[in-house]
Protein backbone atom coordinates (compact mmCIF):
# COMPACT_ATOMS: atom_id res chain seq x y z
CA UNK A 1 0.00 0.00 0.00
CA UNK A 2 1.77 3.42 -0.83
CA UNK A 3 1.84 6.66 1.24
CA UNK A 4 -0.94 8.41 -0.91
CA UNK A 5 -3.31 6.33 -0.10
CA UNK A 6 -2.34 5.37 3.42
CA UNK A 7 -3.16 9.33 4.42
CA UNK A 8 -6.69 9.63 3.25
CA UNK A 9 -7.89 6.32 4.34
CA UNK A 10 -9.31 5.47 7.46
CA UNK A 11 -9.94 1.96 7.53
CA UNK A 12 -6.01 1.96 7.53
CA UNK A 13 -5.34 0.68 10.50
CA UNK A 14 -7.17 -2.89 10.25
CA UNK A 15 -5.30 -3.12 7.24
CA UNK A 16 -2.21 -1.90 8.14
CA UNK A 17 -2.15 -4.66 10.64
CA UNK A 18 -3.33 -7.09 7.98
CA UNK A 19 -0.65 -6.25 6.17
CA UNK A 20 1.76 -6.77 8.86
CA UNK A 21 0.47 -10.18 9.50
CA UNK A 22 0.99 -10.78 5.80
CA UNK A 23 4.63 -10.23 6.00
CA UNK A 24 5.25 -12.14 9.00
CA UNK A 25 3.23 -15.10 7.31
CA UNK A 26 5.02 -14.58 3.92
CA UNK A 27 3.14 -12.97 1.26
CA UNK A 28 0.51 -15.50 -0.41
CA UNK A 29 -2.28 -14.37 -2.97
CA UNK A 30 -4.71 -16.55 -0.51
CA UNK A 31 -4.26 -14.37 1.81
CA UNK A 32 -5.19 -11.37 -0.08
CA UNK A 33 -8.77 -10.37 1.15
CA UNK A 34 -11.71 -10.17 -1.32
CA UNK A 35 -12.65 -6.68 -2.85
CA UNK A 36 -16.45 -6.32 -0.92
CA UNK A 37 -19.19 -6.73 -3.42
CA UNK A 38 -21.04 -3.46 -3.82
CA UNK A 39 -18.34 -1.48 -3.17
CA UNK A 40 -15.28 -0.13 -4.36
CA UNK A 41 -11.81 -0.10 -3.07
CA UNK A 42 -10.77 3.34 -1.80
CA UNK A 43 -7.79 4.04 -4.07
CA UNK A 44 -10.37 3.12 -7.04
CA UNK A 45 -12.98 5.54 -5.57
CA UNK A 46 -10.07 8.16 -5.49
CA UNK A 47 -9.56 7.71 -9.21
CA UNK A 48 -12.53 8.27 -9.80
CA UNK A 49 -13.18 11.30 -8.05
CA UNK A 50 -9.75 13.69 -8.16
CA UNK A 51 -7.80 14.25 -10.93
CA UNK A 52 -4.31 13.75 -9.86
CA UNK A 53 -1.87 16.93 -10.28
CA UNK A 54 1.80 15.38 -11.02
CA UNK A 55 4.64 17.70 -11.80
CA UNK A 56 4.80 16.91 -15.60
CA UNK A 57 1.11 15.93 -16.19
CA UNK A 58 -2.02 15.48 -14.71
CA UNK A 59 -3.68 11.79 -14.40
CA UNK A 60 -6.97 10.45 -14.37
CA UNK A 61 -8.65 13.36 -16.04
CA UNK A 62 -11.36 11.41 -17.59
CA UNK A 63 -15.05 10.76 -15.50
CA UNK A 64 -16.18 7.67 -16.07
CA UNK A 65 -20.07 8.37 -17.00
CA UNK A 66 -20.85 4.59 -18.46
CA UNK A 67 -23.03 2.57 -15.71
CA UNK A 68 -21.12 0.02 -16.03
CA UNK A 69 -17.92 0.85 -15.33
CA UNK A 70 -17.70 -0.83 -11.84
CA UNK A 71 -19.74 -3.61 -12.52
CA UNK A 72 -17.63 -6.80 -12.30
CA UNK A 73 -17.08 -5.05 -8.54
CA UNK A 74 -20.60 -5.22 -8.36
CA UNK A 75 -20.83 -1.48 -8.23
CA UNK A 76 -23.88 0.55 -10.06
CA UNK A 77 -22.26 3.43 -11.67
CA UNK A 78 -25.57 4.50 -13.08
CA UNK A 79 -27.07 7.97 -12.39
CA UNK A 80 -30.27 7.97 -10.61
CA UNK A 81 -31.90 11.33 -10.12
CA UNK A 82 -32.61 11.02 -6.64
CA UNK A 83 -28.81 10.56 -5.37
CA UNK A 84 -28.37 13.36 -7.83
CA UNK A 85 -31.01 15.36 -5.95
CA UNK A 86 -29.56 14.67 -2.35
CA UNK A 87 -25.94 15.37 -3.58
CA UNK A 88 -26.30 18.68 -5.50
CA UNK A 89 -25.72 21.82 -3.87
CA UNK A 90 -25.09 24.96 -4.71
CA UNK A 91 -22.93 27.63 -2.44
CA UNK A 92 -22.98 31.04 -3.94
CA UNK A 93 -19.81 32.22 -2.46
CA UNK A 94 -19.90 36.42 -3.81
CA UNK A 95 -22.49 37.91 -6.06
CA UNK A 96 -23.28 42.08 -6.84
CA UNK A 97 -24.76 43.48 -10.04
CA UNK A 98 -22.31 42.27 -12.32
CA UNK A 99 -20.44 39.21 -11.08
CA UNK A 100 -20.62 36.27 -9.10
CA UNK A 101 -19.12 33.21 -7.98
CA UNK A 102 -20.32 30.08 -6.27
CA UNK A 103 -19.69 26.02 -5.80
CA UNK A 104 -20.89 24.01 -8.07
CA UNK A 105 -20.76 19.93 -6.43
CA UNK A 106 -22.35 16.89 -7.25
CA UNK A 107 -22.65 17.32 -11.68
CA UNK A 108 -20.56 16.07 -14.18
CA UNK A 109 -18.02 18.44 -16.25
CA UNK A 110 -20.32 17.40 -19.01
CA UNK A 111 -23.24 19.77 -17.99
CA UNK A 112 -21.39 22.19 -16.50
CA UNK A 113 -19.62 22.55 -19.50
CA UNK A 114 -22.90 22.84 -20.60
CA UNK A 115 -24.15 25.75 -19.12
CA UNK A 116 -20.72 27.69 -19.57
CA UNK A 117 -20.82 27.16 -23.37
CA UNK A 118 -24.52 28.45 -23.58
CA UNK A 119 -24.08 31.49 -21.09
CA UNK A 120 -20.83 32.38 -23.77
CA UNK A 121 -22.87 31.66 -26.71
CA UNK A 122 -26.97 31.28 -26.42
CA UNK A 123 -28.14 33.53 -24.06
CA UNK A 124 -29.39 36.08 -25.84
CA UNK A 125 -29.10 40.14 -25.43
CA UNK A 126 -29.73 43.20 -27.27
CA UNK A 127 -27.08 45.07 -29.16
CA UNK A 128 -26.43 47.58 -32.51
CA UNK A 129 -26.73 45.63 -35.04
CA UNK A 130 -27.76 48.61 -37.69
CA UNK A 131 -26.05 52.54 -37.63
CA UNK A 132 -27.19 54.83 -39.66
CA UNK A 133 -24.66 57.55 -40.29
CA UNK A 134 -25.89 60.86 -41.50
CA UNK A 135 -22.52 62.63 -40.46
CA UNK A 136 -18.96 62.01 -39.43
CA UNK A 137 -16.44 64.03 -40.27
CA UNK A 138 -14.45 62.38 -37.18
CA UNK A 139 -11.25 60.68 -37.89
CA UNK A 140 -12.47 57.65 -36.84
CA UNK A 141 -14.34 55.76 -40.16
CA UNK A 142 -17.88 54.73 -40.34
CA UNK A 143 -16.87 51.25 -40.34
CA UNK A 144 -15.03 51.26 -37.35
CA UNK A 145 -17.47 53.51 -35.34
CA UNK A 146 -19.58 51.28 -36.09
CA UNK A 147 -18.01 48.25 -35.17
CA UNK A 148 -17.19 50.41 -31.36
CA UNK A 149 -21.19 50.99 -31.04
CA UNK A 150 -22.06 47.47 -31.83
CA UNK A 151 -20.06 46.45 -28.36
CA UNK A 152 -21.45 48.44 -26.13
CA UNK A 153 -23.77 46.31 -24.31
CA UNK A 154 -27.38 47.60 -23.70
CA UNK A 155 -29.10 47.61 -20.01
CA UNK A 156 -32.06 46.27 -21.13
CA UNK A 157 -33.78 42.91 -20.47
CA UNK A 158 -34.27 40.80 -24.06
CA UNK A 159 -36.62 39.08 -22.78
CA UNK A 160 -38.96 41.48 -23.37
CA UNK A 161 -38.15 41.66 -27.58
CA UNK A 162 -38.72 39.20 -30.28
CA UNK A 163 -35.86 38.43 -32.70
CA UNK A 164 -35.59 40.43 -35.81
CA UNK A 165 -35.73 38.06 -39.08
CA UNK A 166 -34.98 39.17 -42.63
CA UNK A 167 -38.24 39.42 -43.87
CA UNK A 168 -39.90 41.17 -40.65
CA UNK A 169 -40.15 45.06 -40.51
CA UNK A 170 -38.38 46.92 -37.30
CA UNK A 171 -41.16 47.31 -34.58
CA UNK A 172 -41.28 48.55 -31.43
CA UNK A 173 -40.96 44.50 -30.55
CA UNK A 174 -37.71 44.13 -32.14
CA UNK A 175 -35.52 46.94 -32.45
CA UNK A 176 -34.45 49.40 -30.23
CA UNK A 177 -33.15 52.67 -31.71
CA UNK A 178 -30.73 55.21 -30.22
CA UNK A 179 -29.45 58.62 -31.51
CA UNK A 180 -25.94 60.01 -31.42
CA UNK A 181 -25.02 63.79 -32.12
CA UNK A 182 -22.08 65.14 -30.78
CA UNK A 183 -20.19 68.09 -32.09
CA UNK A 184 -17.17 69.82 -30.86
CA UNK A 185 -17.59 73.69 -31.78
CA UNK A 186 -14.26 75.40 -33.59
CA UNK A 187 -12.34 77.24 -30.89
CA UNK A 188 -13.17 74.30 -28.12
CA UNK A 189 -10.66 72.28 -26.94
CA UNK A 190 -10.60 68.36 -28.11
CA UNK A 191 -13.06 66.39 -26.86
CA UNK A 192 -14.35 62.41 -26.61
CA UNK A 193 -17.67 60.93 -27.38
CA UNK A 194 -18.89 58.88 -24.68
CA UNK A 195 -21.51 55.95 -24.50
CA UNK A 196 -23.94 57.91 -22.16
CA UNK A 197 -24.37 60.49 -25.06
CA UNK A 198 -26.57 57.49 -26.99
CA UNK A 199 -29.88 58.87 -26.55
CA UNK A 200 -33.21 56.39 -27.02
CA UNK A 201 -35.83 57.17 -29.15
CA UNK A 202 -39.11 55.51 -28.00
CA UNK A 203 -40.61 56.36 -31.02
CA UNK A 204 -38.77 55.22 -32.86
CA UNK A 205 -36.19 56.28 -36.21
CA UNK A 206 -36.14 59.82 -37.17
CA UNK A 207 -34.52 59.70 -40.11
CA UNK A 208 -36.99 59.79 -43.16
CA UNK A 209 -36.28 57.22 -46.21
CA UNK A 210 -35.45 58.13 -49.54
CA UNK A 211 -38.35 57.42 -51.44
CA UNK A 212 -38.67 56.72 -55.72
CA UNK A 213 -42.10 58.27 -55.70
CA UNK A 214 -42.07 62.33 -54.86
CA UNK A 215 -45.29 62.65 -53.98
CA UNK A 216 -45.78 59.47 -51.14
CA UNK A 217 -45.58 59.83 -47.69
CA UNK A 218 -42.59 60.53 -45.85
CA UNK A 219 -41.58 57.05 -43.88
CA UNK A 220 -38.82 56.88 -41.49
CA UNK A 221 -36.38 53.50 -41.62
CA UNK A 222 -38.64 51.58 -38.29
CA UNK A 223 -42.42 51.34 -38.43
CA UNK A 224 -43.34 51.58 -34.73
CA UNK A 225 -47.34 51.78 -34.10
CA UNK A 226 -46.80 52.84 -30.68
CA UNK A 227 -43.74 54.81 -28.85
CA UNK A 228 -41.94 51.90 -26.36
CA UNK A 229 -41.92 54.35 -23.57
CA UNK A 230 -45.90 53.45 -23.23
CA UNK A 231 -45.34 50.40 -22.96
CA UNK A 232 -45.75 49.16 -18.75
CA UNK A 233 -42.13 47.72 -19.05
CA UNK A 234 -40.26 50.70 -20.19
CA UNK A 235 -43.06 53.26 -18.26
CA UNK A 236 -40.37 55.07 -15.82
CA UNK A 237 -37.71 52.55 -17.22
CA UNK A 238 -35.48 54.03 -20.03
CA UNK A 239 -33.29 52.46 -21.92
CA UNK A 240 -29.58 53.16 -21.37
CA UNK A 241 -26.43 51.64 -21.97
CA UNK A 242 -23.57 51.31 -20.20
CA UNK A 243 -21.47 54.32 -19.43
CA UNK A 244 -18.09 55.48 -19.74
CA UNK A 245 -17.08 53.68 -22.78
CA UNK A 246 -15.37 56.20 -25.44
CA UNK A 247 -16.71 55.85 -28.99
CA UNK A 248 -14.50 58.77 -30.76
CA UNK A 249 -12.44 62.18 -30.10
CA UNK A 250 -13.58 64.81 -31.89
CA UNK A 251 -11.50 67.81 -33.06
CA UNK A 252 -12.88 71.45 -33.35
CA UNK A 253 -15.48 71.96 -35.59
CA UNK A 254 -15.80 68.48 -36.54
CA UNK A 255 -19.57 66.25 -35.86
CA UNK A 256 -21.31 63.25 -35.18
CA UNK A 257 -24.84 62.80 -35.97
CA UNK A 258 -26.03 58.70 -36.68
CA UNK A 259 -28.84 56.38 -35.65
CA UNK A 260 -28.21 53.04 -33.79
CA UNK A 261 -30.54 50.20 -34.28
CA UNK A 262 -30.06 47.74 -31.57
CA UNK A 263 -31.72 43.88 -32.61
CA UNK A 264 -32.03 41.07 -30.55
CA UNK A 265 -28.91 38.47 -31.10
CA UNK A 266 -27.18 35.50 -29.53
CA UNK A 267 -23.34 34.85 -29.04
CA UNK A 268 -22.67 32.26 -31.37
CA UNK A 269 -23.64 35.14 -34.43
CA UNK A 270 -21.19 38.02 -33.18
CA UNK A 271 -19.52 38.21 -29.42
CA UNK A 272 -21.22 41.37 -29.31
CA UNK A 273 -24.58 39.34 -28.24
CA UNK A 274 -22.95 37.47 -25.34
CA UNK A 275 -24.34 38.30 -22.20
CA UNK A 276 -21.31 37.86 -19.93
CA UNK A 277 -17.93 39.31 -20.08
CA UNK A 278 -16.63 35.57 -19.99
CA UNK A 279 -17.77 32.56 -18.12
CA UNK A 280 -15.67 30.03 -16.61
CA UNK A 281 -14.96 27.35 -13.94
CA UNK A 282 -12.42 26.07 -12.51
CA UNK A 283 -12.06 21.94 -10.29
CA UNK A 284 -11.83 21.92 -6.88
CA UNK A 285 -8.11 21.50 -5.62
CA UNK A 286 -7.28 19.33 -2.73
CA UNK A 287 -4.04 19.94 -1.16
CA UNK A 288 -3.35 16.83 0.73
CA UNK A 289 0.11 16.52 2.74
CA UNK A 290 1.19 13.06 2.92
CA UNK A 291 3.93 13.05 6.05
CA UNK A 292 4.34 15.64 8.70
CA UNK A 293 6.17 18.49 7.75
CA UNK A 294 7.81 20.10 10.76
CA UNK A 295 10.50 22.63 11.34
CA UNK A 296 12.71 23.41 8.20
CA UNK A 297 11.40 21.98 5.68
CA UNK A 298 7.70 23.62 6.87
CA UNK A 299 9.25 27.01 6.32
CA UNK A 300 10.64 25.90 2.75
CA UNK A 301 7.02 24.61 1.82
CA UNK A 302 5.62 27.78 3.15
CA UNK A 303 8.17 30.05 0.66
CA UNK A 304 7.65 27.63 -2.15
CA UNK A 305 3.89 28.37 -2.49
CA UNK A 306 3.29 32.05 -4.26
CA UNK A 307 -0.53 31.83 -3.54
CA UNK A 308 -0.49 31.13 0.07
CA UNK A 309 -2.14 27.85 0.74
CA UNK A 310 -0.02 26.42 3.34
CA UNK A 311 0.40 28.08 7.14
CA UNK A 312 2.38 26.84 10.05
CA UNK A 313 0.91 25.86 12.93
CA UNK A 314 3.14 25.91 16.37
CA UNK A 315 2.78 22.52 18.00
CA UNK A 316 4.52 23.73 21.06
CA UNK A 317 7.63 23.40 22.06
CA UNK A 318 8.73 25.79 19.88
CA UNK A 319 7.54 23.39 16.97
CA UNK A 320 6.43 24.04 14.05
CA UNK A 321 4.24 22.39 11.59
CA UNK A 322 3.23 22.99 8.21
CA UNK A 323 -0.85 22.79 7.58
CA UNK A 324 -2.89 23.79 4.17
CA UNK A 325 -4.97 26.69 5.37
CA UNK A 326 -6.71 27.86 2.43
CA UNK A 327 -6.56 24.84 -0.53
CA UNK A 328 -8.92 27.35 -2.57
CA UNK A 329 -6.49 29.81 -2.79
CA UNK A 330 -4.10 26.72 -4.93
CA UNK A 331 -3.78 27.72 -8.93
CA UNK A 332 -1.87 24.68 -9.51
CA UNK A 333 1.01 26.09 -10.30
CA UNK A 334 2.91 23.05 -8.78
CA UNK A 335 5.83 25.15 -7.36
CA UNK A 336 5.31 22.78 -3.92
CA UNK A 337 5.81 19.45 -5.64
CA UNK A 338 9.00 20.76 -8.10
CA UNK A 339 12.69 20.54 -7.97
CA UNK A 340 13.28 17.58 -5.20
CA UNK A 341 11.83 14.56 -5.78
CA UNK A 342 11.58 14.53 -2.05
CA UNK A 343 8.54 16.92 -2.23
CA UNK A 344 6.77 14.97 -4.74
CA UNK A 345 6.15 12.29 -1.52
CA UNK A 346 5.17 14.99 0.69
CA UNK A 347 2.26 17.14 -0.97
CA UNK A 348 0.14 16.15 -3.60
CA UNK A 349 -2.03 17.96 -5.50
CA UNK A 350 -5.42 16.55 -6.85
CA UNK A 351 -8.76 18.06 -8.10
CA UNK A 352 -12.18 17.36 -6.96
CA UNK A 353 -14.01 16.18 -10.53
CA UNK A 354 -17.38 17.01 -9.59
CA UNK A 355 -17.03 20.42 -7.48
CA UNK A 356 -16.87 23.06 -9.65
CA UNK A 357 -16.23 26.90 -8.74
CA UNK A 358 -17.84 28.67 -11.53
CA UNK A 359 -17.67 32.57 -11.99
CA UNK A 360 -19.71 34.62 -14.25
CA UNK A 361 -18.75 37.73 -15.36
CA UNK A 362 -22.08 39.87 -17.04
CA UNK A 363 -21.94 42.45 -19.51
CA UNK A 364 -24.87 44.89 -17.71
CA UNK A 365 -27.80 43.73 -19.77
CA UNK A 366 -29.12 41.13 -17.23
CA UNK A 367 -27.72 40.34 -13.52
CA UNK A 368 -25.64 37.16 -13.39
CA UNK A 369 -27.31 34.59 -11.15
CA UNK A 370 -30.59 35.51 -14.10
CA UNK A 371 -28.65 34.70 -16.79
CA UNK A 372 -27.29 31.53 -15.26
CA UNK A 373 -31.32 30.63 -14.46
CA UNK A 374 -31.48 31.32 -18.32
CA UNK A 375 -28.36 28.94 -19.56
CA UNK A 376 -30.34 26.44 -17.66
CA UNK A 377 -33.42 27.44 -19.34
CA UNK A 378 -31.78 26.84 -22.87
CA UNK A 379 -30.54 23.50 -21.73
CA UNK A 380 -33.98 22.22 -20.98
CA UNK A 381 -35.27 23.76 -24.41
CA UNK A 382 -32.51 21.59 -26.01
CA UNK A 383 -33.95 18.85 -24.56
CA UNK A 384 -37.48 19.74 -24.54
CA UNK A 385 -37.00 20.20 -28.59
CA UNK A 386 -35.45 16.50 -28.87
CA UNK A 387 -38.19 15.09 -27.19
CA UNK A 388 -41.07 16.61 -29.39
CA UNK A 389 -39.24 15.65 -32.70
CA UNK A 390 -38.10 11.94 -31.72
CA UNK A 391 -42.38 11.96 -30.43
CA UNK B 1 -33.51 12.74 -37.18
CA UNK B 2 -33.38 9.29 -37.31
CA UNK B 3 -31.31 6.55 -38.90
CA UNK B 4 -32.09 2.80 -38.08
CA UNK B 5 -32.73 -0.03 -39.49
CA UNK B 6 -36.52 -1.52 -39.19
CA UNK B 7 -35.95 -4.63 -37.90
CA UNK B 8 -33.80 -3.65 -35.03
CA UNK B 9 -34.84 -0.49 -33.31
CA UNK B 10 -32.05 -1.42 -30.27
CA UNK B 11 -29.77 0.61 -31.86
CA UNK B 12 -29.65 4.13 -34.26
CA UNK B 13 -27.96 7.30 -35.18
CA UNK B 14 -29.53 10.25 -34.36
CA UNK B 15 -29.01 13.70 -36.31
CA UNK B 16 -29.04 16.81 -34.26
CA UNK B 17 -29.32 19.70 -36.58
CA UNK B 18 -28.53 23.30 -35.15
CA UNK B 19 -26.88 21.84 -32.07
CA UNK B 20 -23.24 21.38 -31.29
CA UNK B 21 -21.31 19.63 -28.00
CA UNK B 22 -23.00 21.86 -25.44
CA UNK B 23 -26.16 19.21 -25.79
CA UNK B 24 -24.21 16.00 -27.62
CA UNK B 25 -21.73 16.04 -24.74
CA UNK B 26 -24.62 16.50 -21.58
CA UNK B 27 -26.68 13.68 -23.88
CA UNK B 28 -24.40 11.90 -23.96
CA UNK B 29 -23.29 11.63 -19.99
CA UNK B 30 -26.92 11.65 -19.26
CA UNK B 31 -27.38 7.87 -21.74
CA UNK B 32 -23.76 6.56 -20.73
CA UNK B 33 -25.70 6.59 -17.18
CA UNK B 34 -28.20 4.32 -18.14
CA UNK B 35 -27.95 0.53 -17.60
CA UNK B 36 -29.81 -0.22 -20.56
CA UNK B 37 -26.99 1.90 -22.81
CA UNK B 38 -24.68 -0.64 -24.30
CA UNK B 39 -23.12 1.91 -26.39
CA UNK B 40 -23.22 5.68 -27.18
CA UNK B 41 -21.02 8.85 -28.80
CA UNK B 42 -21.36 11.47 -30.68
CA UNK B 43 -19.77 12.88 -33.48
CA UNK B 44 -19.52 16.23 -35.81
CA UNK B 45 -18.85 14.98 -38.92
CA UNK B 46 -17.73 18.66 -40.13
CA UNK B 47 -16.85 21.58 -38.34
CA UNK B 48 -18.66 23.94 -40.64
CA UNK B 49 -22.20 21.80 -40.53
CA UNK B 50 -23.94 22.76 -37.65
CA UNK B 51 -25.25 18.86 -37.03
CA UNK B 52 -24.38 16.32 -34.78
CA UNK B 53 -24.88 12.56 -35.01
CA UNK B 54 -25.29 10.80 -31.47
CA UNK B 55 -25.13 6.67 -31.46
CA UNK B 56 -27.28 4.63 -29.26
CA UNK B 57 -27.05 1.18 -29.03
CA UNK B 58 -28.95 -0.89 -26.45
CA UNK B 59 -29.13 -4.02 -24.58
CA UNK B 60 -32.74 -4.01 -26.43
CA UNK B 61 -35.17 -1.58 -25.67
CA UNK B 62 -35.89 1.03 -28.35
CA UNK B 63 -32.74 3.40 -29.17
CA UNK B 64 -35.46 6.04 -29.51
CA UNK B 65 -37.35 5.50 -25.73
CA UNK B 66 -33.86 5.44 -24.19
CA UNK B 67 -32.79 8.26 -25.62
CA UNK B 68 -35.79 10.33 -24.73
CA UNK B 69 -35.91 9.03 -21.43
CA UNK B 70 -32.45 10.35 -21.27
CA UNK B 71 -33.22 13.76 -22.25
CA UNK B 72 -36.06 13.48 -19.72
CA UNK B 73 -33.43 12.56 -16.96
CA UNK B 74 -31.55 15.80 -18.05
CA UNK B 75 -34.23 18.38 -18.22
CA UNK B 76 -34.99 17.16 -14.43
CA UNK B 77 -31.50 18.03 -13.50
CA UNK B 78 -31.76 21.33 -14.82
CA UNK B 79 -34.68 21.95 -13.24
CA UNK B 80 -32.91 20.91 -9.96
CA UNK B 81 -29.89 22.97 -10.84
CA UNK B 82 -32.65 26.03 -11.06
CA UNK B 83 -34.33 25.67 -7.93
CA UNK B 84 -30.60 24.92 -6.03
CA UNK B 85 -29.22 28.11 -7.13
CA UNK B 86 -32.81 30.17 -6.36
CA UNK B 87 -32.49 29.09 -2.77
CA UNK B 88 -28.84 29.35 -2.68
CA UNK B 89 -28.87 32.75 -4.14
CA UNK B 90 -31.92 33.51 -1.37
CA UNK B 91 -29.44 32.31 1.21
CA UNK B 92 -27.09 34.19 0.20
CA UNK B 93 -29.07 37.81 0.27
CA UNK B 94 -30.40 37.08 3.51
CA UNK B 95 -26.83 36.26 5.41
CA UNK B 96 -24.19 37.07 3.05
CA UNK B 97 -21.42 36.70 5.41
CA UNK B 98 -22.43 33.54 7.23
CA UNK B 99 -20.87 31.54 3.94
CA UNK B 100 -17.87 28.75 4.83
CA UNK B 101 -16.29 28.48 1.58
CA UNK B 102 -14.84 25.15 2.80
Amino acid sequence: MSEQESSSDERMSSEEEEEQQQKEEGFSYWNLKDVERGQLPPHIRKQGTRVYCKPDAPTNTETLQYSGSYASMGVDNSLRLDSFRENFRIKVIALDKDKMEFDMIGIDAAVANAFRRILISEVPTMAIEKVFIANNTSVIQDEVLAHRLGLIPIKVDPRLFEYLSANDTPNEKNTIVLKLHARCNRGQPRCSVYSQELKWLPNGSEFAKESEKPDSKPSTYTSFSCGQDSLPEFAGNPISTVEDIILAKLGPGQEIELEAHAVKGMGKTHAKWSPVGTAWYRMFPEVVLLENIKGEDAEELIRKCPSGVFDIEDTGNAKKKAIVADSRACTLCRECIRGDEEWEKRVALHRVKDHFIFTIESTGALPPEVLFTEAVKILEAKCERVITELS
Amino acid sequence: MEHGSVRDPSSATFCFVDEDHTLANSVRFALNQDPRVSFCGYSIPHPSDAKVNIRVQTTGDPAREVLKDACQNLMVMCQHVRSTLDKAVDDYRSNPTDMDTK
